[in-house]
Order: C-alpha cells, then structure tokens, then sequence
C-alpha cells in the first residue's frame, strides 16, 4: 500500500510539472503581457520600463526557470490590478469554493445513490422509467440554465432565495442544486447500471440462500460491491465539477471563490492571478484524483492485494 | 429402515413467462439421505432447486403449481409461505451451495463475515461468539489456518477453498436439507473427491438431508442413496441408485449411462507407422512478468510453460490433460502462436514458425486452427452462419459469394448440420451445434492441426459423445490432427491416440494412451486417476488408494531463475515419465518402471498393470 501511494504521489508531481508547463507557455502564447494590461496612450519608454520591470524581456527559458523557482520559495509575484501577493488573493478564495464543491457533492450522493437503487431494483415498474426519465432531463439541461431559472423563480418572482455572495445557509441553495444538477442526473444512472450489474451475480443469491431480508442483501452485498464502481466515477465527476463546473456557477451568483476570481482576473487580463489561480485548480483536481484512487484502491480487496504485492 | 419423510415435492410445476421448465415432478427425500437430481442442460433441475428455497422468482420464473412441504413441527409449506417467514427457513433449516465458487461468495466482504453472517442472523449469536463459531465452521470442513481465513477475501483462495467456504456456510446452521447445485462441477477433479467425500462426511456427523444436482453419473454413483432422472421437465425415473445404475428402466437414464465417459473404456490404438509429425515441439516456454522492478529481486516472472517438447503426427490425436492452471491452456496458445514464447522451438509440418513476424505467419495460420471451450463466446452473435464458417477461408482466399455458399453447404454438411442452417445466426443453435460450427469454421481452410481447447467440457455428456465423434470421424476421412486439451481424462481417453499430463508447467508423463493409463508411474498421474469418480455405485465405499500430496512446483520466481526441468526417462516403448529425482531415475532404467506405482488390490489400474507386465 505505501509504496502504491508513493508511486500515486509520484505521478501528481509529475502531472503538476506539466500542467505548470503547459500554463506557463499558453498564457504567452498570446504576445507581451504587457499589452494587455497597460492603456493605449502608454509612451514606449514607459512600456519599457514596464517590461523590464516584470523581467518580460528576459529570455523565454530563464523566464520559465524563474516561475519554476517561484515554487520553492513561494513568491509567485504581485496582482497587476489589486498590488497584492497573488497567493494571497488566491488562498482567501479556496474554502468558499471548497464548501461549495462539498454541498454539492453531498447533495449528488444524497439524492442519486437512493435514486440509481431504486430505478436498478423496480426496473420494469413505472418507479425505474420515471427516474430515467428525471436522470434524462437533468442530463440535458445546462448548469448555467437551470440557474438562470432558479434565480428568475425563487428570487425575482417568488423572492424566496438570495441570489448574491455567500453570507448564510440559504445563499448554499440555488448554487449547489445548480452545480449538482447534471452530477446527479449522471450518477443516477451509473448508480442505477453498477446495481443492475450487481443485482444479476452470483453472490447476490448466494446472500438470499442465507435468509438475509431483501433490504440487508441489496444494502449489505449489492450496494457494497456497486459502491466501488461508483467510487471511481464521484472522482472523475467531483474534479470536472472543480475545474469547470463552478467557473460558471461561481460567476452567475458572485459566489467569492476560485471560479469567480478566474472570470473576473480573465477578463481584467490580472494574467499573475489567472496563472495561479488555474494551477491552484489544476492541483485540486490532481488531489482529487489521486485521493479517489487511493480510496478506489482501499474500498476493493481484489485492488489491495495487488496493491500490496 | 423406515424413511421418514423430510422434504415432499408434489406435482410442481415451474414456468419461466410461458415456458414450461418443469412439467409436474413429484419425489421426496428422507432424513439424512441424499438424493441426486440428474439430468442434462433444460432438464429443469436446477429450477427445480431454486424453487424449493423459493428463490426462483428472482430468476425471472414463478411456481406454476404443486406444493413443496418441509416436514417436521408443523409441516410448512415452503411453496405458500411468505417472504418473512420464507428468509427464517432460508439458510437455516435449508441451505444451498452452487456451482461457482469463484462467483458466489461476495468479493469485497471478509469469508469470517460472510459465514459468521447466517450465525448471527439465525442464531442471534453476538460478533465475537459469531466469529468463534465460523472457526469451528472453518475447522469442520478442514479449511487450513481457519483463524488466518477469517480475514481474507475470497480472492485470496482457490476454487477448492472456496467451495469449502460454501459448504461451511451452508452447515453452519445444521440446517436439515443442504441442497448442492452442481457444487463440484467447476472444480478439478482431485479436488472434487475432496469435496464429495467432505460433503459426505459431514452429512454423517450432522444428519443432514442432501439435494445434489449434476449431470455427471460418476459422481452420482459416490454419492447418492437415491435417483431422480429428469428430462425437459419430466421425471422419467427414480429409484435407489444401485437400481439405476444395474437396471436402468428408461430408455433416457439409459441413454445418459452411455454416453457417460468411463475411464478404462478403451482409447484409439497408436498409430502404426506415424509419418513426418504435423507439429513438434520443442522445449518450449512461456513466461509472464508479474511485476516489473529495477530492483534485485523486484522483478518476479510466472513461468506458465516451462520446458514443454511434444510432437503430433499426422491423423493422431494428442491429449493434453491437466487440471486449471497447470499451464495446458499457455501451452496451446503458445503453439499456434497466439501469444509468444520466451524460449523454444515450435515447427508446424517441418517449417519452424517461432521467428516468423505477423506477416509471414499469416498464410501459415491456416494449417493449424484452433476450437474454443466457450461456443457461446467464440461465433460473434451478429455474423450470420455463412459468413462465421467460411470467414478463415475468405481471410485468406478471397472467396466469391458463391463460393462461400457453397463452401458452407460443404461443410456444414460435414459436421452434421442442414445446409439451410446457413442463413441463420449463433443464437438459434444449442451449444452442441455451436461447437459443430466452430469446428467446421476450423475445417474451412482445411487445417492439418486443430487444437481442441476443452471443446467439450461445457456440453452435456451425450452432446459431447456426439462432438468427439465428429472429430474421430473428420480424422478418419481428411487425416486431420488434433492437439485434444481437456481436464477430463476420461474423455480424453476417449479421443486420444497418444497423451501427455501436465502439471506444474510441464509435461510429466506421456505415452501411448492405454499405457499411460493403465500404468500410471508419475504420482501426479496416479492422484489424477484415483480421484477420477467411478460410475459404479457398489464401489464407492471401497478405500481409495491413499497417495501422498504433491508439492507443486514454485512457478513464480525472481528475473533469471526457472523451474528445474524435468529429465524424461522411457519406462516402454513411447511412454516416458519425468523423473523425480535421480536416484529413482536410476532405478526406472533398471527395472522399467518407477517405485511407488499404481495402488494395490484389485483397483482397475493395479489390474491393469499386472497385465502390462505379463505382457
């Protein structure tokens, strides 16, 4: 198992280097920096002055050895706008963002495991094919407009919920339900096919030859054995939602996290504060997956022998 | 002796949507008897099983009919009862084992908490008095290290461990029926004379009931006190087993009795004058890496094939026999350059194709094909027949329409098929038809070789009967060869001029047949035989031969290490056993066979070899 998690540690390193990389080279991609930030009416003396200033006259290769370095002593330079340290701007931002992700995984989990077990075990009832059906719905709704017509009907006609920031538990609502939505219409249906799966093998019967109660052998034997399978898809799920998923549901209800400041740092061209921010997100998502397959690797025995071995 | 009535089954009638599975059977069984339920592939007896536990509705079929009553203080009706009441009998008063070790136990649950898991149900019994008793459990059916075995994952034991498992949870609760379906079936057959001499055991300490289903009348004549023959839904007879087996009444058990393959029945005479071999092999190896590591003894190889030779002349057939992991299967693969081999030498009819690339083995692969175990796996459910049999052919001869036509006329006409099977696809047949499809797929590009990969292990004995002798009959009019791999010798018997055992990666003893086994020098083939079941019920309670266990051969070995390979030594004419070591080795060549032969008194090997050396 340890040396499992070492090798797993390994390969975040590695991916985190290349996502670095590719970061770095992108964003440049685009011509000078400089460009962007400053005004029109800027004289060329002062734009070199500028550029000297922020060593973009460097060498492209010592520029990309200096932002490597930034990783060992930690000063990953100043916003262009606000003039303060980008990781401190980027850290106040990360645990809103994480309770946020939290809710919504929780509510995903609360809502589609009963759901999927429920459409896998009356399948053939009309209990299974309106589930689907829901699952089918919520699949091909966008997030952005399930929360447009959140906002429209709780908060601008019936004046139920609050539409901006994060002040109280009501604020949590209409966000989470906007970003879990398309997750639970997913997990619904994988819950529901690793159950179905489940529910054909042997060892199910083998659980009913014993006398167990029908509930006990679906929770005990089915959902224990579906639940392996559904754990490595949370984890896909749960880091697309982190990388992309909240950009847009953050920026709709000025929600103060990452994906917020990557909206407003995008289009104010604060490029220190997007660069960080993406690798911030790059890294939770890594965290993330590596996290799943490490629990991916400890929820299944078959895993953890091999693991060991 | 009086019977008293334990289970009564009476006029069920068991229907699958409108399908009738079991038209009205009536039997019942006593206390502490064992009563055998036989009959082939939709004869309704495992139907019949799941629905005296009620648990055929989660099949998808229902009682149709008739009553099932478990007899005792009061009779329940166990066809009535409700799902409640139904789960206290479940488990407790009537306990089943299945064919599937490998399936039926739930992966990601300890065996201790599986077991222990119908303890604490029926008996109330708390974690710690739970896990005790599946010790003892454990203990009962003789499961080594039973208090390491409490932590462990199925996966961590063997087929044999696990039907072992099985059986102690079934028992743990003394129930009064244990009903087994097919529980050995899926095991090798040293380890199911193990398991059915368990099984009996056990039913003498514990006075339970037993409900053993098979289609396998060896093991019918082990074990049971009496006999249900079923046929499509039907029960056609029953009586005491020796009463079946003496004089059987119906034209079907007679049937059945037949087409049983019975060791020491007789195999094809070695060919006379055998000419250039079709396929020889050559110290051949194959090995796995298990885990790669750069450091010393990080790197660990498993040696699947280690040092195989072998030759098959042309119209002979080759039994390979060899029970699950001995490396028969590697082996196969090998030869027909499936997979690669890490060392050795293979020629198909003189031209050596172990260097050969993808390309210049092509046109090679039709003169060797192969015949897969699985009929419902290997033709792909959306090629219609035409086009499945004489693929191989278009592969490589680009046939015309019309020729494959009737290249498939010909040649379904050659395995016994209508000619209008043609147009229709895999799943209209049964497994037996299949398996005549892939044969004469294999036929199509008039291969010299086909190896045969348990090809009849999955059908019912009087199919397989059928299937052998299509391949007997293909051989007597093309000359066809076969490489024949099986894990039941007494089929092999059957179809083998010549045979070769495998164990441990290698081969251990081969020769001609009727000297093979008939005069079995290696410990591993003499296990192999003794634990063959005897389809004669007055012999079952004479002792069997105690042999020694065998130490299996390490085959997973540190990068640079490989298994010692064998010395083969001739003990007659064509019959070469490998040695166990030299001194034994020194004695075979001086007197011509191996100390520590076949069992004594007047078993049919000892008899055997008592004329072997007359001779």
């Amino acid at each position: 198992m340890l040396s499992y998690a070492l090798r797993t540690l390994i390969r975040m390193v590695l991916t985190f280097f290349v996502i670095v990389t590719i970061v770095f080279f992108a964003t440049r991609l685009s011509g000078n920096a400089i460009d962007f930030v400053v005004s029109d009416g800027i004289t060329s003396e002062d734009r070199e002055l500028l550029i000297k200033y922020y060593e973009l006259d460097r060498p492209i290769l010592t520029q990309y050895f200096a932002f490597l370095r930034s990783f060992t002593d930690g000063q990953f330079g100043l916003s262009f706008i606000e003039r303060r340290p980008v990781s401190e701007i980027v850290l106040e931002r990360i645990w809103p963002s994480t309770q946020l992700l939290l809710s919504a995984v929780g509510l995903t989990l609360l809502v589609s495991i009963p759901l999927g077990i429920a459409a896998a075990i009356w399948r053939k009832s009309w209990i299974g094919s309106a589930v689907m059906m829901v699952a089918f719905l919520g699949y091909a709704v966008p997030n952005f407009v399930l929360a447009t017509v959140m906002v429209l009907l709780f908060s601008y006609w019936l004046n139920w919920l609050p539409v901006v920031g994060n002040g109280t538990a009501w604020h949590f609502i209409m966000p989470t339900v906007a970003l879990s939505g398309v997750l639970i219409a997913a997990l619904t249906r994988f819950t529901r096919n690793a159950m179905l799966d489940v529910l054909g093998q042997d060892f199910m019967r083998t659980a009913r030859a014993k006398g167990l109660p029908e509930n006990a052998v679906i929770v005990k034997h089915g959902l224990r054995n579906a639940g392996i399978t559904i754990l490595s898809v949370i984890g896909l799920q749960v880091a697309g939602l982190a990388a992309s998923g909240s950009v847009v549901i953050e920026a709709i209800f000025a929600w103060p996290g990452i994906g917020d400041l990557l909206v407003s740092s995008a289009l104010r061209r604060d490029y220190p504060v997007l660069q960080f921010g993406v690798l911030t997100v790059a890294l939770a998502v890594i965290v993330i997956n590596a996290a799943i397959d490490l629990a991916y690797a400890w929820a299944d025995p078959r895993l953890r022998h091999t693991v060991k071995g | 002796m009086t019977r008293i009535p334990l289970l009564s089954v009476e006029n069920l009638r068991l229907n699958f949507g409108s399908f009738e599975a079991v038209k009205g059977i009536t039997f019942d069984i006593a206390k502490g008897e064992t009563v055998a339920l036989v009959g082939e592939s939709g004869s309704g007896k495992s139907a019949t099983a799941l629905a005296l536990l009620r648990l055929i509705e989660r099949e998808g079929g229902h009682i149709a009919g008739g009553s099932v009553t478990l007899h005792g203080t009061p009779d329940l009706q166990l066809s009535a009862l409700s799902d409640r009441q139904m789960q206290q009998v479940r488990g407790n008063r009537v306990s089943m084992i299945f064919q599937e070790p490998m399936t039926a136990l739930n992966p990601v649950m300890t065996l201790g908490d599986q077991v222990a898991e119908v303890l604490r149900l029926h008996q109330g019994l708390d974690a710690t008095q739970a896990r005790a008793a599946t010790r003892e459990a454990f203990e009962r059916v003789k499961i080594p290290e039973a208090e390491r075995r409490l932590d462990q994952f199925p996966h961590e034991l063997s087929g044999g461990l696990r039907q072992r498992v099985m059986i102690a949870m079934a028992l743990a609760c003394r129930p009064d029926l244990l009903i087994a379906d097919e529980p050995t079936t899926a095991l090798d057959v040293t380890t199911q004379a193990e398991i059915l001499a368990l099984i009996r055991q056990l039913q003498d300490e514990i006075g339970t009931a037993v409900l053993f289903i098979t289609h396998d009348m060896g093991v019918v004549a082990n074990i049971a006190d009496r006999v249900v023959v079923l046929k499509r839904g039907d029960k056609v007879e029953e009586g005491p087993v020796a009463d079946i087996f003496i004089r059987p009444q119906a034209a079907y058990t007679q049937q059945l009795m037949a087409a049983t393959p019975k060791l020491g029945s007789g195999a094809p005479k070695p060919l006379l004058r055998p000419a250039a071999p079709v396929l020889e092999v050559e110290n051949l190896a194959v090995r796995f890496p298990v885990r790669r590591g750069l450091l010393p003894g990080g790197h660990l190889d498993y040696h699947a094939v280690g040092g195989v030779s072998l030759s098959i002349a042309p119209g002979e057939t080759l039994g390979l026999v060899g029970e699950s992991g001995c490396g028969k299967s590697t082996l196969a693969r090998a030869v027909l350059r499936l997979i690669d081999p890490s060392q050795g030498r293979v020629r198909l009819e003189g031209r050596e194709i172990t260097g050969l690339d993808a390309a210049e083995m092509r046109p090679l692969r039709q003169r060797a094909q192969m015949v897969f175990q699985d009929p419902f796996a290997s033709l792909n459910p959306r090629m219609s027949v035409r086009d499945l049999i004489t693929e191989p052919a278009h592969i490589h001869h680009r046939l015309s329409r019309r020729d494959r036509r009737a290249l498939a006329a010909e040649l379904l006409e050659k395995v016994g098929l209508e000619p209008a099977a043609a147009d229709r696809f895999p799943h209209q047949f049964s497994g037996g038809q299949r398996q005549r499809l892939c044969i004469a797929r294999a036929l199509s590009v008039r291969p010299a070789l086909i190896v045969a990969d348990e090809s009849v292990s999955a059908l019912d004995v009087s199919v397989a009967r059928q299937v052998t002798d299509l391949m007997a009959r293909l051989q007597a009019e093309d000359g066809v060869s076969f490489l024949f791999i099986s894990h039941d010798i007494a089929v092999v018997e059957r179809v083998s001029h010549r045979v070769a055992v495998m164990w441990g990666g290698q081969i251990v003893e081969t020769g001609p047949t009727e000297a093979v086994l008939h005069n079995p020098q290696h410990p591993y083939t003499q296990r192999l035989l003794a634990a063959v079941p005897v389809a004669d019920p007055s012999r079952r309670d004479a002792p069997r031969p105690a042999l020694p266990a065998l130490q299996a051969p390490k085959l997973l070995l540190p990068a640079g290490q490989a298994p010692v390979r064998a010395q083969m030594t001739e003990v007659s004419a064509g019959h070469f056993v490998a040695v166990q070591d030299p001194a034994s080795a020194l004695l075979a060549g001086a007197s011509g066979h191996m100390a520590g032969a076949a069992a004594q008194g007047d078993s049919p090997q000892a008899a055997a070899k008592d004329r072997f050396e007359q001779v």
